[in-house]
């Protein structure tokens, strides 16, 4: 059933980490429910809200990065990883 | 009084997800995977990395596609509003006439896209349409076949009788909602019509806008069949929009590595824009 779909490892990973960030997410939110609060945003938001806006501006920016420069994609995720926790904690 | 916490309702939740995972999530990860390889048939694809994203975000083409979808949402959204804002101020409250209107606003909500775009091209031909054969009467040179203009105005004209109605009937609720107290209130304050519409009317008015704006950019934007059989994305390529375009890549030439790529930046298109609608709204909601 999964042969014909022709599933390739890399997306694969990517899913396997998009889900277990939820799991963590999840988990976290049931060990200490969060609240809404203003960071560096200028919205009030919630953790899984900072969360959404992360994953959009990596996406945003991985496809900046493809496109406008020649740079090498691993450079873009770094950077995503280091702003989604920024996001995450002062956001 | 004790509050009893139980969690076991969110196996309630369970079908709807089941649900949801086959209608969008898989599919939406089956895209992913498409996207990331070169698909020749059953069995022959290859891993082709970022490669296609690359492609199309140097396709001019497609960059073009885009802009004149922007272009098409952003126009059906500044007429389509105040226009139906209007016409819901206009309407009568109660009574027979009140049920007339509203049957005749639901007409062109209830007719199929597809036989929405064959109407307006015979009502736009300028031998045998109404509109067509008026307008050349009337000494205008009009010919949405041959003219990007016409064809324009022609695609906007449509989707306007087609969808206006819709943001009529939400803002029609929204008004019917709002209790009489407040115009008794405005009343005696002796407000005039349009501070009863800016202070009262707009304001309660919302959030029912907001599902209209929200409604209406998806469905402008994501527009398909409307232009494609009234047009067919033409003269040239001046109304083909970015559906017509994908479809075009995906089923015509099944370049589906490319059509997946693209569809997941369109889809990313469309998150973007439809969060920002529903942050800045709602915030704006809760700033007063």
């Amino acid at each position: 059933m999964i042969a014909w779909m022709n599933w390739t490892l890399p997306v694969a990973i990517f899913f396997s980490v998009i889900a277990a960030i939820l799991l963590v997410m999840t988990v976290y939110e049931v060990v200490s429910p969060c609240t809404e609060r203003k960071g560096f945003l200028p919205i009030a938001t919630t953790r899984g809200d900072r969360l959404f806006i992360g994953l959009l501006t990596s996406a945003y920016l991985n496809l900046t990065f493809l496109g406008l420069t020649e740079l090498s994609l691993w450079i873009a995720l770094a950077v995503s990883v280091a702003w989604v926790a920024i996001l995450l904690r002062w956001g | 009084m004790n509050k009893v916490s139980n969690n076991k309702a969110w196996w309630l939740v369970l079908p709807v997800f089941i649900l949801v995972a086959f209608s969008a999530l898989i599919p939406l990860m089956t895209v992913v995977n498409y996207s990331v390889q070169d698909i020749f048939g059953p069995g022959q694809a290859y891993f082709v990395g970022t490669e296609w994203f690359e492609e199309i975000l140097g396709d001019e083409r497609l960059q073009d596609s885009l802009g004149r979808q922007f272009l098409f949402s952003a126009a059906v959204l500044l007429i389509q509003i105040p226009l139906g804002i209007g016409i819901a101020l206009m309407m009568p409250t109660r009574g027979k006439r009140a049920s007339v209107c509203l049957i005749m606003l639901a007409i062109p909500l209830l007719i199929p896209w597809n036989v929405v775009g064959t109407i307006w091209q015979i009502f736009g031909r300028g031998d045998i349409g109404l509109f067509g054969w008026g307008l050349n009467q009337l000494g205008f040179d009009y010919n949405y076949t041959a003219n990007t203009g016409d064809a324009w105005a022609t695609v906007l004209l449509m989707d306007v009788w087609h969808w206006t109605p819709l943001v009529a009937l939400l803002c029609y609720s929204g008004l019917k909602a709002i209790p009489e107290a407040f115009y008794q209130a405005a009343e005696i304050d002796r407000a005039s019509k349009w501070a009863i519409f800016r202070y009262i009317q707009l304001p309660r008015l919302k959030s029912v806008l907001v599902i209209a704006v929200l409604l209406r950019f998806m469905d402008s934007f994501m527009i398909y069949t409307e232009p494609f059989v009234l047009t067919g994305g033409g003269p040239g390529s001046s109304t083909t929009f970015l559906s017509q375009t994908l479809t075009t890549m995906a089923i015509g030439q099944f370049d589906i590595g490319r059509a997946a790529a693209f569809s997941l930046i369109y889809f990313l298109i469309v998150l973007l824009v439809s969060w920002l609608f529903f942050t800045a709204i709602t915030h704006l909601d809760k700033q007063k």
